[in-house]
């Protein structure tokens, strides 16, 4: 009694809140980073979600979204139902009817069965952000439609393209900067993004130790404000900025080049002499065919040793050559030849400090110090582990040799339609330097490096596409050549979206962006059925959104909707769920089985693979079922042959049964954990009936460590070849040479200059393909540039990813809002004032193919070329059962309304992508800006119809949330 | 007021307190959330959201990060700021308190308030300098950041587990928690060594968190010009309309 006037507290604030709480383990997905985390729970609800310290990705941290995870549990935006469009009314309007699962499976197969026996490709199956691609592209495989891709197109394919054509990996889960090691780190084109937590983990070591960061970017936010350095760059130029370094490090000699000599192409000669083997490497006909993309054997070099020419392999890297780099020589026969080094110093003999100045804005000054920089970092300041390692040629080299320069790049180099050809230029940079897989500088994780092309031809043939019959290879993959494109013989696509047509022939990823706009054009065909997977294609996902939106609901002279059957799978009620036909409620990541597999996207480390399983720990909500059931559902009922025994019945019980028991080749399954019948065999082994229980026991995640002289030079290093073919990681075990010349981009340029006897490109793209299929780097402005008047749009506008939210998942999460609600438009305060804008005020901004009216904001951490915004936080009112005011819809806007999904070109229009990848171009739009009237609403614009709640949506959207799982009494 | 005369503060044996390291701090806010999501179920919590899908949406963080820029273009620095309350030695929230409910551990420091003597009056918050204390308006009372003493003496919790959630999370490793009266410990050496120091000294509160300050790598070789400045090379006018640090442009995002 009277206690409160005591001078004690009464109100315990160390009470312990952990007494009755249960720990499971699983792997976020609050963004594709794949963090272990461990969740508390509390009879059934989730108390706290913290990083796993036992997790190799991110060993017990955890970022702003995954401690939001919570939110995203209890979102009121969570689809519980399995929903039709209700009878009469329009797509867009978000009118519904709940139906039961057992009817929507009765729906789905009734007519992806017609579908699938008359003409399959009139069944599309395009994803968003999964991490299944495993799945869903066996999916489209055994249905038997080659019109499937995952998000990959509009997202950093440039990046995973022209980095694994040149060296065989790329950034993120493909491999990244050693840190560890660098004494330098180069960051260009990066916010915050793929692979965050472990970026921020070794971003931090590095900064601590004393490591010199560099960031180059139009931007400085996020990692870029601890670079010790920021290096202004305008956007769609790092290219330039590429091309000028490299020449000055050939200028300087400041290049390795025992490295180039043993472990590129860059020795190999070249045919000069005009004809079909023109720009291709020469070869000795009595030593077979000619290598290619494919077959890097059988080329020539010349050694100044013995001032003769030698087979490149295994001649050419015998004791005591000396492989000339540069120069010009004849072959016996008088072809002229010179290494394709020599090419490459002829290319960046022009592309001078000062032309680079003009172009991207940094002094040339700056540009020659950086050079100097990096290369006397990597070459002068080097250094060796003493680990021995084999190359593929069986030497013996004592040491591995340390090149401590790191780079890396993300999106920002590849969301521009000049992308494919500027990483090619920052995989040369770095190849020259001698950094790949090297200590300090790239190195892979498994199961790259794949092959330079790899292994996984696309499917491209027509007349392999049959009623009841599965794909005879994956849709997508890595064309080696004019003879593996989609297309028809008159040149036109096979696939609805145009990938791997001669418009953008190393569409590896698909390209999903074009989607919706070919098939209501019907172009190259009109399709039945588009079953769309957390993307929100009438949102942040789609260029062009009003038009998209409009097309989504457009009708042909018949009154039937273009694309007749939309199927949506989503956990929230996205602006996309309102245009569904069939809504189908996907579960949170907490609720589910998920793989990140070695078939996929695994989460590697630099010293090996490393897999990783989410399990369910707590119960899905409502009637949602995870996206993989309803598949193996689907195929089980469609009777597609990887998933019928041969009576007839179903082989898989559900996913968690699929995902044991598929092997992709024996021994080989999407888990390379604990296989055998007993669990103890790893990375290959017959399926294991327990694997799900060894992974939740340990952490969800299997982790392999390759012995020390494994871990690098890998694209060389024999022992590792070998092993990796033998665990079914690739298929050969031939040496990776790096590509500083590719002779397949030559392969497509012969092609269309009618060169080559195969196949040919029709007449309007001859030209296009001539002119960006160079087998060396090179520069050129975004293709956007030349289709408008530039001076009337002088500025460059981009997006960038805020490091709390991932894309438009984060607006429902009560947490994540808080920290941003709605975007500003950032915009240097000189180039503001130019335009009579006050800080804070409402402007337009103006592309050549559409405007907006948003807010915006002085930065000087902008160059004052360049104006930005932070992507998807915008959202269509109504969406993601926010409020019809909230910020997001009223204050907050996309970039996506000023930028076009489609190009002028040769009379019609061709997709605004990388002609080479069919890379979306996002960054590529100019914009202008003017000051909005004093009258005007204080609003975004444009706006659109507020959506109602779906049937079934979790809803309950207080006013007042206070989130509390109560201590038991 | 009843005291003209403050009494010389009492100095405590041990000051638990954060040291945040601006040097990494990239201002992901993973000490934001995670703050939030252990506190809203832990002893201090619910930790309450308004508006939480609506309109200006409005809740209580313990812990913030603010984001402004200084300098101008091109040689600008952008600064995350992560920012709860300090733990001052000498708390003026603590006598302003007309219930006591607003006090300081004796045993470590940590300045806290009592909810169960809280009658909402926000004092203690206008006496803060810092802006630092977080009124919650669905139960009336005044919160503020803990240092989790709710995990770090949890005996359940492995020890490795008992630090603030917001330490345990940082991903770049810019958060330290210790005593900072003890010289041998990780924050002493690290303010030591480090430069740390305290926000507006001169308010005499002697906050026990420190900030490390930003340090600059120069060049991995040696230049002509070891400090270079980009602004000296561009062409045309500095940036008109100058920022002022705090005055920077994403500040409001931060709020």
């Amino acid at each position: 009694m009277f206690k409160f006037l005591s001078s004690e507290p009464v109100h315990d604030a160390t009470a312990s809140s952990t007494a009755d709480t249960e720990v499971k383990t699983t792997t976020c997905y609050m963004c594709a980073c794949r963090c272990g985390i461990r969740v508390h729970l509390r009879d059934g609800q989730v108390r706290y979600i913290d990083g796993n310290p036992d997790h190799p990705i991110n060993k017990g941290v955890i970022c702003a979204k995954g401690s939001a995870g919570i939110m995203k549990q209890v979102s009121p935006a969570r689809l519980t139902q399995p929903l039709l469009r209700r009878p009469g009314s329009e797509r867009g309007e978000g009118e519904f009817e709940p139906i039961s699962w057992e009817r929507a499976y009765e729906l789905l197969t009734e007519r992806l069965g017609r579908i699938r026996a008359t003409d399959p490709k009139k069944f599309a199956l395009f994803t968003g952000r999964d991490q299944m691609q495993a799945l869903t592209g066996l999916f489209a495989r055994q249905f038997g439609t080659p019109n499937y891709a995952a998000h990959g197109g509009f997202c950093s394919v440039n990046m995973a393209a022209g980095m694994i054509y040149s060296v065989g990996g790329s950034f993120w889960e493909f491999g990244g900067p050693d840190l560890d090691r660098a004494k330098l780190f180069v960051m260009i084109g990066t916010a915050e993004d793929h692979h965050s937590n472990p970026m921020k983990i070794a971003l931090g070591d590095f900064k601590r130790k004393g490591g010199r960061f560099i960031s180059i970017n139009p931007v400085r936010t996020g990692y870029s404000a601890i670079a010790d350095e920021w290096i202004p760059i305008r956007p769609g130029t790092d290219g330039a900025l590429f091309m000028a370094l490299l020449h000055e490090l050939l200028a300087q000699g400041l290049v390795d080049r025992s490295f180039l000599q043993r472990f590129t192409n860059a020795p190999q000669l070249v045919v000069l002499d005009e004809g079909e083997r023109e720009g291709l490497f020469a070869f000795d006909p009595a030593a077979g065919p000619p290598g290619d993309g494919r077959h890097p054997h059988n080329k020539l070099a010349w050694d100044l040793a013995s001032g003769r020419v030698v087979q490149a392999y295994p001649e050419g890297v015998e004791e005591g050559r000396q492989l000339a780099l540069e120069g010009h020589y004849k072959l016996a026969d008088g072809t002229r030849v010179a290494p394709a080094f020599q090419l490459l110093r002829d290319r960046v003999a022009d592309t001078t400090p000062e032309w680079a100045e003009d172009i991207t804005g940094i002094p040339s000054e700056r540009i020659r110090q950086l050079a100097r920089e990096v290369g006397e970092t990597a070459l002068h300041q080097a250094f060796e582990l003493p680990i021995p390692w084999t190359d593929a040629w069986g030497k013996r080299h004592p040491t591995t040799q340390g090149r401590p320069v790191a780079f890396h790049a993300m999106r920002g180099l590849a969301a521009h339609s000049n992308g494919f050809q500027t990483v090619r230029a920052l995989a040369v940079l770095m190849s020259v330097l001698g950094t790949i897989d090297a200590p300090g500088g790239f190195r892979h994780k498994a199961p790259y490096p794949r092959h330079i092309v790899p292994n996984y031809r696309a499917f491209n043939d027509p007349s392999m596409i049959k009623p009841n019959t599965p794909l005879n290879a994956a849709p997508l993959g890595f064309p080696a050549g004019p003879d593996e494109l989609a297309v028809h013989e008159d040149g036109t696509p096979l696939r609805i979206d145009h990938a791997f047509s001669w418009e953008h022939p190393l569409s590896a990823h698909g390209m999903m962006h074009n989607v919706i706009t070919n098939a209501v054009r019907g172009d190259p065909y009109e399709i039945d059925t588009l079953l769309i997977f957390m993307a929100n294609m009438a949102w942040n996902s789609t260029m062009n959104t009003m038009e998209v939106r409009k097309k989504l609901n457009a009708r042909g002279e018949d009154g039937n909707y273009k694309i007749p059957f939309l199927v949506v799978c989503d956990a929230f009620q996205s602006e996309m769920v309102a245009f569904a036909d069939l809504v189908l409620p996907d579960t949170t990541y907490l609720e589910r089985h998920d793989v990140m597999s070695m078939l996929d996207r695994p989460i590697s480390e630099y010293d090996g693979p490393v897999d990783s399983v989410r399990v369910p720990v707590v119960e899905p909500t409502g009637n949602c079922k995870p996206f993989q059931e309803v598949l193996i559902e689907l195929a089980s009922r469609l009777k597609f042959p990887a998933f019928t025994r041969e009576d007839g019945t179903r082989k898989f019980k559900d996913y968690p049964d699929f995902v044991v028991n598929f092997q992709a080749q024996p021994g080989v399954g999407f888990l390379m954990g604990w296989r055998g019948k007993d669990g103890t065999e790893h990375l290959r082994g017959d399926p294991n009936p327990r694997q799900w229980e060894m992974y939740a026991r340990n952490n969800c995640v299997f982790q392999y460590h390759m012995p020390e002289d494994q871990q690098y030079m890998r694209n060389w290093n024999q022992p590792y070849l070998d092993f990796a073919k033998d665990k079914g990681w690739r298929q050969r075990n031939d040496p990776v040479q790096l590509a500083i010349y590719s002779d397949t981009l030559q392969a497509f340029r012969l092609a269309a200059q009618g060169k080559s006897k195969g196949r040919q490109p029709p007449e309007h793209l001859r030209e296009r393909i001539a002119t960006y299929f160079d087998p060396l780097p090179f520069w050129y402005a975004p293709l956007e540039t030349a289709c408008i008047d530039a001076d009337r749009y002088p500025l460059a506008a981009i997006t960038q990813r805020p490091m709390a939210m991932y894309h438009s998942w984060d607006s429902q999460n009560a947490w994540l809002r808080q920290i941003h609600s709605h975007n500003y438009l950032y915009v240097n305060p000189r180039t503001a004032q130019e335009a009579g804008i006050e800080d804070g005020g409402w402007a337009w901004v103006t592309s050549a193919w559409g405007e907006l009216r948003c807010m915006l904001r002085y930065s000087d951490a902008v160059e004052p070329g360049t104006v930005w915004t932070w992507n998807a936080i915008g959202k269509g009112s109504g969406a993601w059962q926010l409020a019809p005011a909230a910020d997001e819809s009223r204050k907050g806007f996309l970039l996506n309304h000023l930028i076009t999904e489609e190009l002028p070109f040769a009379g019609g229009h061709i997709s605004n992508s990388d002609p080479v990848t069919g890379q979306a171009g996002w960054y590529d739009v100019r914009v202008n800006l003017r000051p909005a009237a004093p009258e005007e609403p204080a609003e975004t614009f444009p706006q659109i119809a507020t959506v109602p709640s779906a049937p079934g949506v979790l809803g309950g959207a207080r006013k007042v949330l206070a989130y509390l799982v109560p201590r038991k009494p | 007021m009843n005291n003209p005369v403050q009494p010389a503060p009492e100095t405590l044996a041990k000051q638990l307190a954060l040291v945040i390291d601006l040097n990494v701090c990239v201002g992901c806010h993973a000490c934001v959330t995670s703050c939030k999501e252990w506190n809203t179920s832990g002893a201090a919590g619910p930790l309450t959201d308004l508006n939480a899908y609506g309109e200006r949406p409005t809740g209580t963080f313990f812990n913030r990060v603010q984001t402004f820029e200084a300098d101008s273009y091109p040689d600008t620095q952008t600064i995350h700021f992560p920012k709860s309350c300090l733990h001052c030695e000498d708390p003026p929230c603590v006598p302003v308190c007309p219930t006591g409910a607003s006090y300081k551990r004796k045993s470590d420091g940590i300045v806290l308030v009592d909810y169960d003597k809280c009658i909402g009056c926000k004092y203690c918050s206008w006496a803060c300098p810092y802006g630092a204390r977080e009124f919650d308006e669905e139960r009336k009372v005044m919160t503020k950041c803990t240092l989790c003493v709710d995990r770090i003496y949890d005996e359940l919790l492995p020890p490795q587990d008992r630090k603030p959630a917001c330490v345990k999370a940082c991903p770049t490793g810019a958060r330290l928690f210790g005593d900072v009266k003890d010289p041998d410990s990780e924050v002493s050496q690290a303010i030591r060594e480090r430069g740390g120091y305290q926000l507006m000294p001169e308010w005499e509160t002697q906050p026990a968190n420190h900030y490390l300050p930003r340090q600059i790598t120069l060049s991995t070789v040696p230049q002509a010009q070891p400090n270079f400045r980009l602004g000296d090379f561009l062409n045309g006018e500095p940036a008109s309309g100058k920022h002022k640090p705090g005055s920077g442009a994403m500040e409001k995002d931060a709020r």
